[in-house]
């Protein structure tokens, strides 16, 4: 009996260790959005003039809405499913889908079920769905984050992205400002004005929006600096606190994050310091120290596809939203932490934005190794090799996510200091 | 707060031997019994249909022939992995590093993919493959063993622990194969030219793995019920001494074992990472090295019963799965349901052991 006891105990233990192990291991998806407590998506006025009667939608999602980062595309399908005036039966949610042969099954059953657009929402869902779309030639699948539809040629399976390092910059004014403020408040010199940003990996995506994030500030508060550590997970709440609080205590000023935990915003709001969250306000957790947030909406995108097909058209390969498509937004500024008249300054840069009076990785705004670039090939074309394949500085900027719809600016710019590189 | 010392209420006493219809009716009742309490609570928490549930879970299982085939392709990875646990456990060897096992026979599948593959003819590769998925396993299940042969160390804890160095091990050379560089993902491994890809027999994408694991499931069950090694794994189960006494070198045997435990992880390392997914993951066992130890324990460690229990399991984790789609449900809700009906399962097997007797005590005042 005893011994029986003993190995129910064991068993007991090990279970519950795998469910746990299952849980903290699971949430490594690949990508931009994750809303921490995403605000309520704008429910805009029903595109569709009459409902769209031949099409099905199916989504794959890599979790549930308790994840943060597929709770932002739960939403933006929810916004789009009723701005085109689907019905119940129009659409179907696949939930916990992981980045393995499950997509490729999920993505056929969806497609036996009769839906004619399947969209799915993880980096690592990509080859999967590349799969299914060779099986399903007259089923379009939709993949945001992906790089491979411009090279794949097939023409029923596409990739799309938004151009959130526009929100990035936005989010770095707002950043700048704060410092500005700090400084003339006789808290720390200008030359004390650095920066603390945690990331997930070294991959082109986190690079291109902490360097969008790190412009934006420089270009209100010139002297700035920014570290940049790097956690190894895209979900790894203790990982990411303690890389806030290296930041903290190497005196980084203000802090901003690109991974998907609350980590960073609550070390931040323990120890005083500013912080520019993402995909989602914060603000709840962080009434002092929470500024603004940016996000990309999903919804302009599920809405393009199914008009697309309703109409016939050919879906775009890769597909880029932008602030002026409704894809890139930010949340509202918390004024009880933001440097005063940052929103008119903002509103402000973003009309320059969307006039295209300001480009993000305008060549003249940095240097790489103490030298303006001129010219740089980027890997644009995915290959085991990362090998640089595309010319992305034209007409005296980096074209990002011109090329093809996710980032791929992977350059070290001068000011910004990476901690680790080890991921 | 006790003034007079009562007898127990219940009285549990081991039973004899059941006949088997009764064990059988037991059994039944139980799942019965699991049903309607499932019923309830699904009425109480969602409002949904309770027998609409199940038919959704029927469907989710079995709606279309793609879903069967999945069913089929899921149930023959569980049932391998819970193969490959069973001699050790009927050995009293509690390997529950079958997680571990399976993943580094995938690392071994996929760097074989990765760094040999349209280098050298696909036959050899994949020859190749098999014997690296087969002895990367056996090397992890291996060193547990010859530790608790040699030191008597605690073999609960060692395989555990194989499965966090497996893991890490898995994520340390997804990075340095990642593609594109800092995605920390590999993708579907030589997707063009498919070197190293097991065959697919026909149209039929999962028949190979099907085959491989009922050939196995029947190798397994005369290995342990007609071999001599089989005997002797049960004789070092039931207890080391009377193996030794009657002359079993039990050091060699629990190492021997434990390299065929390993090696059929491994093997389903293989299956998974040349057979289906083309890739590698940390979680691409995605907690079967544990959920086979139930498997193979609800099946009294019998290959032929395994295959039923590990139907169940599947069975149930599709239903779930297509419930929380149907109904819009959260995943859990799924889950839910099937821990209830494991609850009632597992239960009734301490009915079919022992007996419960209600004693009556003639009340005493004062």
């Amino acid at each position: 009996m005893k011994k029986i006891l003993s190995l129910a105990l064991v068993l007991v233990m090990v279970l519950s260790l795998a469910a746990c192990g299952g849980k903290t291991a699971a949430p490594a998806e690949t990508s931009a959005a994750a809303a921490p407590a995403a605000e309520a998506p704008a429910t805009e006025a029903p595109t569709a003039e009459a409902p769209a009667a031949d099409v099905k939608l199916g989504f794959i999602f890599l979790h549930d809405e308790n994840s943060t980062y597929d709770l932002n595309f739960m939403n933006g399908a929810k916004e789009a499913c009723a701005a085109l005036g689907l019905t119940e039966d129009q659409y179907i949610f696949r939930t916990n889908i992981p980045e393995g042969q499950e997509c490729y099954d999920a993505a056929c059953e969806l497609a036996d079920a009769g839906c004619n657009i399947i969209f799915a929402d993880s980096f690592g869902h990509e080859d999967y769905m590349i799969q299914a779309a060779q099986e399903f030639p007259e089923v379009q699948f939709c993949h945001a984050t992906g790089t491979k539809a411009h090279t794949q040629g097939l023409s029923n399976y596409h990739n799309a992205f938004a151009a959130i390092y526009e929100g990035r910059y936005l989010a770095g004014v707002v950043a700048g400002l704060k410092l500005n403020e700090m400084i003339e408040a006789g808290q720390f010199t200008a030359e004390e004005a650095k920066m603390g940003y945690v990331g997930a990996f070294t991959y082109a995506e986190v690079v291109s929006g902490y360097t969008s994030f790190y412009l934006g500030a420089k270009s209100v508060c010139p002297t700035v600096t920014m570290d940049v550590t790097f956690t190894g997970s895209w979900y790894d709440e203790t990982a990411e606190k303690e890389g806030a609080n290296k930041l903290i205590a190497s005196g980084a000023k203000l802090i901003s994050q690109h991974a998907d935990s609350m980590g960073a915003p609550t070390a931040c709001e323990t120890a005083g310091v500013p912080n520019v969250s993402y995909n989602g306000s914060t603000v709840a957790a962080c009434p002092n120290t929470f500024l603004v947030s940016s996000r990309i909406n999903w919804a302009p995108y599920y809405e393009y596809v199914v008009n697309c097909v309703k109409n016939g058209e050919a879906i775009a390969a890769d597909w880029t939203g932008t602030i002026a498509t409704g894809s890139v937004v930010l949340t509202d500024i918390n004024e009880q932490a933001a440097a005063a008249g940052t929103a008119d300054k903002v509103a402000e840069v973003k009309a320059d934005i969307e006039s295209g009076k300001i480009h993000v990785f305008d060549t003249t705004t940095f240097t790489v190794e103490g030298k303006a670039l001129d010219s740089y090939l980027a890997d644009v074309d995915t290959d085991p090799n990362y090998t640089p394949d595309t010319e992305v500085i034209e007409n005296g900027y980096f074209n990002e996510s011109v090329k093809r719809s996710a980032p791929y600016f992977d350059l070290k710019i001068d000011g910004i200091t990476l901690l680790d590189t080890a991921f | 707060m006790r003034k007079q010392s009562k007898g127990p209420i219940v009285h549990i006493s081991k039973r004899s031997a059941l006949p088997w219809y009764h064990a059988w009716a037991i059994r039944g009742a139980a799942i019965l019994l699991a049903l309607v309490v499932c019923a309830f609570v699904t009425t109480a928490l969602t409002g949904e249909d309770p027998i609409g549930v199940y038919k959704t879970m029927f469907a989710g299982a079995f709606g279309t022939k793609r879903k069967a085939w999945i069913l089929g392709q899921n149930l023959a990875i569980l049932l391998c992995i819970s193969l490959a646990v069973t001699p050790a456990f009927k050995m009293r060897f509690w390997n529950i590093g079958g997680e571990g096992q399976v993943l580094i026979g995938g690392l071994a599948t996929a760097a074989c993919m990765i760094l040999l593959g349209d280098k050298i003819p696909n036959w050899l590769l994949i020859g190749i493959m098999i014997l690296a998925s087969i002895a990367a396993g056996a090397i992890w299940g291996g060193i547990p063993a010859i530790c608790k042969a040699k030191w008597n160390t605690n073999e609960t804890l060692f395989t555990l622990m194989m499965n966090y160095v497996a893991t890490q091990l898995v994520a340390f050379f997804v990075i340095v194969w990642e593609v594109p560089k800092g995605a920390g993902k590999i993708g579907i491994i030589n997707q063009s030219t498919q070197a190293g890809w097991l065959p697919q027999i026909g149209s039929y994408k999962y028949l190979l793995n099907i085959l491989i694991v009922a050939v196995l499931t029947i190798l397994m069950y005369f290995y342990l019920s007609r071999s001599k090694q089989g005997y002797e794994i049960a004789v070092v189960g039931e207890s080391e001494r009377t193996a030794r006494y009657v002359g079993i070198n039990v050091g060699r045997v629990i190492v021997r074992t434990m390299l065929i435990s390993g090696g059929i992880c491994g093997l389903a390392g293989l299956l998974l990472v040349g057979g289906t997914d083309h890739t590698i993951t940390t979680t691409i066992a995605g907690g079967r090295g544990f959920t086979a130890v139930m498997v193979a324990w609800l099946a009294k460690f019998n290959p032929l019963v395994m295959v039923f229990t590990s139907f169940l399991l599947v069975f149930l984790s599709r239903g779930a799965s297509e419930i929380s789609t149907i109904y819009g449900l959260n995943h859990s809700f799924g889950d839910i349901l099937t821990g209830i009906i494991l609850f009632f399962i597992i239960g009734s097997e301490f009915f079919i052991s022992y007996r419960l007797s209600f004693l009556k005590h003639t009340k005493k005042e004062g």
